[in-house]
C-alpha cells in the first residue's frame, strides 16, 4: 500500500546509489518503511561509540557533518543523497564517528532489517556496498562516496598534519587526453590548447609510457632544442612514475613532493603494466585542500552550478577557521573572506542571469547591503540585497520591474542554497520595496532623509552601507551622490541617525556586569550584535556620512579614515577601529565554534580572559556613543 | 442536568465515545513528547453547506520524525460533485482510487487523530469542513486543539511597519521560502507533508520551550 509520501521518497532515492540499482517495486516497498527525521542545526544523529540504530540514514535536504567526538575536525560532510551510518549496522559494531546536523536537515531513516534482504538478493547493491567499504578500491563510486558509507577515512588520518586534508575526497580527472609516441609536437600542442590542459599522456596499446607537460614544450621545443615537427617520443618524460588510483590526498601530496612533479599518473594497480585510470594535478590537490584563497577564487569563478558553489563555501569556512587559529590579523582575514563571499554572490548572479529566458531589458546593479556591504560578513549570515535598474519610460516600468523581481527571486533562492539565510525582514531584491529604478530609489531615499522616523532610520542604516556586487556601478554612484546632496541640506537627518545609533542598549550595567537578554529564546545570553557591534557600526556610519565619504563601507576602515580627518579624536577612533575588529573576530570565533551566526553568547562559556577583552571594548563603545550624542545634539531631539 | 442530553448521547456510535475517552488524557507539556497530526483535506469547494470533502490526508509528527507507514489517506464517496475543483485536485468522481463513505472516513480519522493537536495550513477551514461533515452524520464537533502554520509563520517574521508584511501567506509561499518541493501540491497527503515540513522549520525558528507557547 504505497502512499503519496512514500512515492515521493522513492522518487528521491532512485537517483542515488545504491537505490538506483533497485527495482521499482522493491524501492516502493522500502520507501514505505522509511521514517522522516527533521534535525535542527547542531543536533546529534548518532554519537561515537553509540550502539547501532535500527536504521541507516540518507540525507534528503541539508548536510550532516561526520567527525571524531570531542574534536571540531570535520572528516566529511554528507550532502543531498549521501548515505551514512550504514556500515556499523552491517558489521554490527558501534558507531566510529559522530554525526551532527551541519545545518537544518531532513533525513530518511531506512530500517536495516528491510534493506538487508534486498542488498543480499541484489548483486549490484551488494557490489556497491563491498566496494564502498573496502578501502582503496578504484571504483569511481567508492572514491566519490568513500568515507560516507565507510564512515571514516583512516589512511589519510595517519598522514594528515593539516585538518583540512580529509575534508573532501579528492577528485581527479578521468577524461584523459592521450597521444601516441609518434605524434608530432605541434599536433599535441594544438590538442592541449584545445582542451585547455597542461599535460598529456603518451600511451602505447593503452599502457602509459610517458608524459608531456607545458614545461617540456617550453624547455625542449621553444628553446629551439627540438623542432615542432619532432615526435612526442623525443621530448616526453619517461619512464613515468605511477601510483594506484585509491590514493588519499595526503599520499598524493607526499608523492608529488618526493619526485618533485606536478602531475601524478594513476593506474589500475599502480604499475605501468595496467591501464591508466586518471591524472591528478597539483591544482586538484589545492582545490581539495581548500586552504588557498586564490584557488578557491578560481574554483568559484569556474563554478557553473550552484551546488558546486555550496561545496566551495564549505572550503571557505575552513579557510576562515584556519586563519583565526593562526591569529592572522582580522583586517586581512575579513578582506579575503569578503572578497570570496563577494565572488560567490557575483557568480550566483551570473548563473541566475544565464538561466533567465531573456537578457535584462536595461542595465542594473545588484547591491549587497548590511554586513556584506560593509565587508564584514565572515560567517554565513543573512542576505540583504537590492536591485537598482536604469530608468525606463513609465509604460515599461512594471514589465521591467517584473523581470528584475524574477531575477531577484532566483538569485535569492540560489544564495539560500549556498548558505546565506533569507533576511527575516524580507529586505531582499525580490521584494518590490527593494527593487526600484534609479529615480524611484532617489525618491525613496529622499523620503527617508526628509522624514526620519525610527523605521526610516532603520532602513537607511541598512541601506546606506550598500556595495555594488554586480552590474553597472554608475547607477549606484549616481544614487550615492543624490543621497549626499540631500543629507547636506537636511542636517537634522544626522541627528536622527545618531539617535538611532544610541538606541541600542548599552553592553554593560552599572557594576560593569554584562547585561544579558531578559526573555525570549536567548534568555541569559549576551547579544553581541545588538549591544556591542551595532552601536559601533552605527556610529561609524553617521560620522562618515557627515564627512560625505562614500567609498568606505568597512567599519574599521571608516574609523581609520575618521582618525585621519579629525586628528584631535584620533585616539578614540583608532580604539574604535580596534574594537570593531576585536568584536567581529569574537563573533566569528563564537559562530564557528557553535556553527551559528555567533550573535548570542553564553557568558558562562567564556573564560576570564575573553570576558576582560570583551569588557575593554565596551568602554570604547560608551565613549564613541557620548561623542556622537554631543556632536549631533541628540539630546535636543524630542524622543 | 439537561433532561435530553442522556437520550441524545446514547445515539452516538461507539467510536465517538472512544474518541471522547482519549481526551481524558492530558497533553504532554514538552513539544518533543507531543504527537502532532498534520492534516489537509481536499474539498469540492469552499462552502461549508454545499461542498464536501473528497479526501483526507494526515500524518503524525512526533519528536521531529514522521513514520511514513503511519500516514493517513482516505478518499470519500461523492454525491455532490463540482467539475471545476476536480480539475485542481485531479480527483475524479469515478476514479480508480477506492473510496469509503463519509461516516467511515470520519470514524477512521477520529481513531487516528485521538486527542492530538491538529496542525494545518489555514487549519480552521479543514476543521470547519470536518465539523460540517460530522454534523451531517449526527455527530458533535471535533474536540482537538489546533495550530495554524500561517499564523505560526507570521510570528517568525520581523515586526516593522515599513517593511510590509503580506496579509496572507499561502502554502505555496511557505514551500518556496523553505525550499520544499511542491510536486505533490493538491493531493491531501502531499499538502499535509509540505505543511509538516513547513511546521518543523517554523518551530526551529520560533524555538518554543513548551507546548503552551505554541498554543497561545
Amino acid at each position: 500500500m504505497k502512499n503519496t509520501i512514500s512515492e515521493r521518497i522513492a522518487d528521491f532515492l532512485k537517483n542515488y546509489p545504491p537505490f538506483n540499482a533497485m527495482e521499482v517495486k522493491q524501492l516502493e516497498q522500502l520507501s514505505l518503511e522509511v521514517t522522516i527525521i527533521h534535525k535542527e542545526t547542531n543536533t546529534v544523529v548518532f554519537s561515537q561509540g553509540e550502539s547501532p540504530h535500527e536504521s541507516f540514514y540518507v540525507v534528503n535536504k541539508g548536510a550532516v557533518a561526520l567527525s571524531k567526538a570531542g574534536s571540531s575536525q570535520i572528516l566529511d560532510i554528507c550532502d543531498e543523497g549521501d548515505v551514512f551510518g550504514l556500515r556499523p549496522l552491517l558489521a554490527n559494531e558501534s558507531y566510529k564517528l559522530e554525526a551532527k546536523a551541519y545545518e537544518e536537515t531532513i533525513l530518511y531513516a531506512i530500517p536495516i532489517k528491510d534493506f538487508k534482504p534486498l542488498a543480499l538478493e541484489n548483486k549490484r547493491i551488494g557490489n556497491f556496498l563491498i566496494e564502498s567499504f573496502a578501502s582503496n578500491t578504484g571504483n569511481p563510486y567508492s572514491i566519490k562516496h568513500r568515507g560516507k558509507l565507510y564512515g571514516e577515512n583512516s589512511d589519510s588520518n595517519q598522514y594528515s598534519s593539516d585538518k583540512m586534508l580529509d575534508l573532501q575526497p579528492i577528485k581527479y580527472s578521468t577524461k584523459l587526453i592521450t597521444c601516441k609516441e609518434g605524434t608530432q609536437v605541434k599536433t599535441i600542442a594544438n590538442k592541449m590548447t584545445k582542451h585547455n590542459v597542461g599535460c598529456m599522456l603518451v600511451v602505447r596499446e593503452d599502457l602509459p609510457v610517458g608524459i608531456i607537460t607545458d614545461k617540456d614544450i617550453r624547455k625542449k621545443v621553444a628553446t629551439g632544442l627540438y623542432p615542432i615537427t619532432a615526435s612526442v617520443q623525443s621530448i616526453m618524460s619517461s619512464p613515468i612514475i605511477t601510483y594506484p588510483k585509491g590514493l588519499t590526498l595526503a599520499q598524493s601530496q607526499m608523492a608529488m613532493m618526493k619526485s618533485d612533479i606536478s602531475h601524478l599518473v594513476l593506474t589500475e594497480d599502480g604499475t605501468t603494466d595496467t591501464k591508466v585510470a586518471g591524472i591528478l594535478s597539483k591544482h586538484d590537490i589545492m582545490v581539495a585542500v581548500g586552504n588557498n584563497p586564490a584557488v578557491l577564487l578560481r574554483a568559484i569563478k569556474r563554478a557553473s552550478k550552484v551546488k558546486r558553489l555550496r561545496g566551495i563555501r564549505h572550503g571557505i569556512m575552513n579557510l576562515l577557521q584556519g586563519y583565526l587559529e593562526q591569529n592572522i590579523p582580522l583586517g586581512l582575514v575579513s578582506k579575503i573572506i569578503s572578497e570570496l563571499n563577494d565572488a560567490s554572490t557575483k557568480q550566483v548572479v551570473k548563473i541566475a542571469l544565464s538561466k533567465m529566458e531573456e537578457e535584462p531589458p536595461v542595465k542594473f546593479t545588484w547591491l549587497s547591503m548590511g554586513s556584506q556591504g560593509r565587508g564584514e560578513q565572515l560567517l554565513n549570515t543573512d542576505q540583504d540585497n537590492a536591485i537598482i535598474f536604469e530608468d525606463v519610460p513609465v509604460e515599461n516600468l512594471e514589465a521591467t520591474r517584473a523581470y528584475f523581481l524574477k531575477l531577484g527571486e532566483r538569485i535569492s533562492k540560489m544564495l539560500n542554497t549556498i548558505g546565506f539565510e533569507y533576511c527575516p525582514a524580507d529586505m531582499m531584491a525580490y521584494n518590490p520595496s527593494w527593487c526600484h529604478s534609479l529615480s524611484e530609489w532617489k525618491k525613496v531615499t529622499t523620503h527617508w532623509i526628509h522624514n526620519p522616523g525610527p523605521d526610516e532610520i532603520l532602513l537607511s542604516s541598512i541601506f546606506f552601507d550598500y556595495n555594488v556586487t554586480y552590474g553597472d556601478k554608475s547607477l549606484a554612484d549616481e544614487l550615492s551622490q543624490n543621497i549626499f546632496d540631500n543629507v547636506q541640506g537636511y542636517p537634522l537627518f544626522f541627528t536622527h541617525l545618531a539617535s538611532g545609533a544610541l538606541q541600542n542598549p548599552s553592553p554593560s550595567g552599572f557594576f560593569r556586569d554584562f547585561l544579558v537578554e531578559q526573555d525570549g529564546e536567548h534568555k541569559d545570553f549576551f547579544d553581541l550584535k545588538l549591544r556591542a557591534l551595532m552601536p559601533i557600526i552605527d556610529a561609524a556610519r553617521v560620522l562618515i556620512l557627515s564627512h560625505s565619504i562614500k567609498s568606505i563601507n568597512n567599519t574599521a576602515e571608516r574609523y581609520e579614515k575618521l582618525a585621519e580627518l579629525e586628528p584631535n579624536n584620533k585616539e578614540l577612533y583608532l580604539a574604535c577601529s580596534y574594537a570593531s575588529k576585536a568584536l567581529l573576530k569574537f563573533r566569528t570565533r563564537q559562530g564557528l565554534l557553535h556553527n551559528d551566526s555567533g550573535r548570542y553568547i553564553a557568558l558562562d562559556k567564556l573564560n576570564k580572559e575573553e570576558k576582560i577583552k570583551l569588557k575593554r571594548t565596551f568602554k570604547t563603545v560608551k565613549e564613541i556613543q557620548s561623542l556622537i550624542e554631543v556632536r549631533f545634539q541628540v539630546k535636543n531631539l524630542l524622543r | 442536568m439537561w433532561p435530553f442530553s442522556k437520550k441524545k448521547s446514547l445515539e452516538l456510535p461507539n467510536f465517538w465515545w472512544a474518541y471522547e475517552e482519549d481526551f481524558n488524557e492530558k497533553l504532554p507539556e514538552s513539544i518533543h513528547e507531543n504527537t502532532f497530526v498534520v492534516l489537509d483535506t481536499e474539498t469540492t469547494g469552499f462552502s461549508l453547506t454545499k461542498d464536501r470533502m473528497l479526501c483526507i490526508g494526515a500524518l503524525k509528527l512526533r519528536d521531529n520524525t514522521i513514520v511514513v507507514k503511519e500516514s493517513f489517506e482516505v478518499y470519500i464517496q461523492q454525491e455532490h460533485y463540482d467539475s471545476e475543483s476536480a480539475e485542481i485536485h485531479g480527483i475524479l468522481k469515478h476514479s480508480k482510487k477506492s473510496t469509503i463513505s463519509e461516516l467511515e472516513a470520519l470514524k477512521q480519522f477520529l481513531e487516528y487523530a485521538k486527542n492530538h493537536i491538529l496542525v494545518g495550513h489555514h487549519v480552521i477551514f479543514d476543521v470547519n469542513m470536518m465539523n460540517a461533515a460530522l454534523k451531517r452524520n449526527g455527530l458533535p464537533k471535533l474536540k482537538n486543539k489546533t495550530l495554524d502554520t500561517e499564523s505560526l509563520y507570521i510570528r517568525t517574521l520581523l515586526i516593522s511597519s515599513v517593511v510590509q508584511k503580506k496579509e496572507r501567506y499561502a502554502l505555496d509561499d511557505l514551500a518556496k521560502k523553505f525550499s520544499i518541493s511542491r510536486k505533490d501540491r493538491h493531493t491531501a497527503l502531499g499538502d499535509a507533508f509540505i505543511t509538516a515540513i513547513a511546521f518543523l522549520r517554523t518551530i526551529e525558528k520560533l524555538k518554543p520551550q513548551k507546548i503552551k507557547d505554541l498554543l497561545r
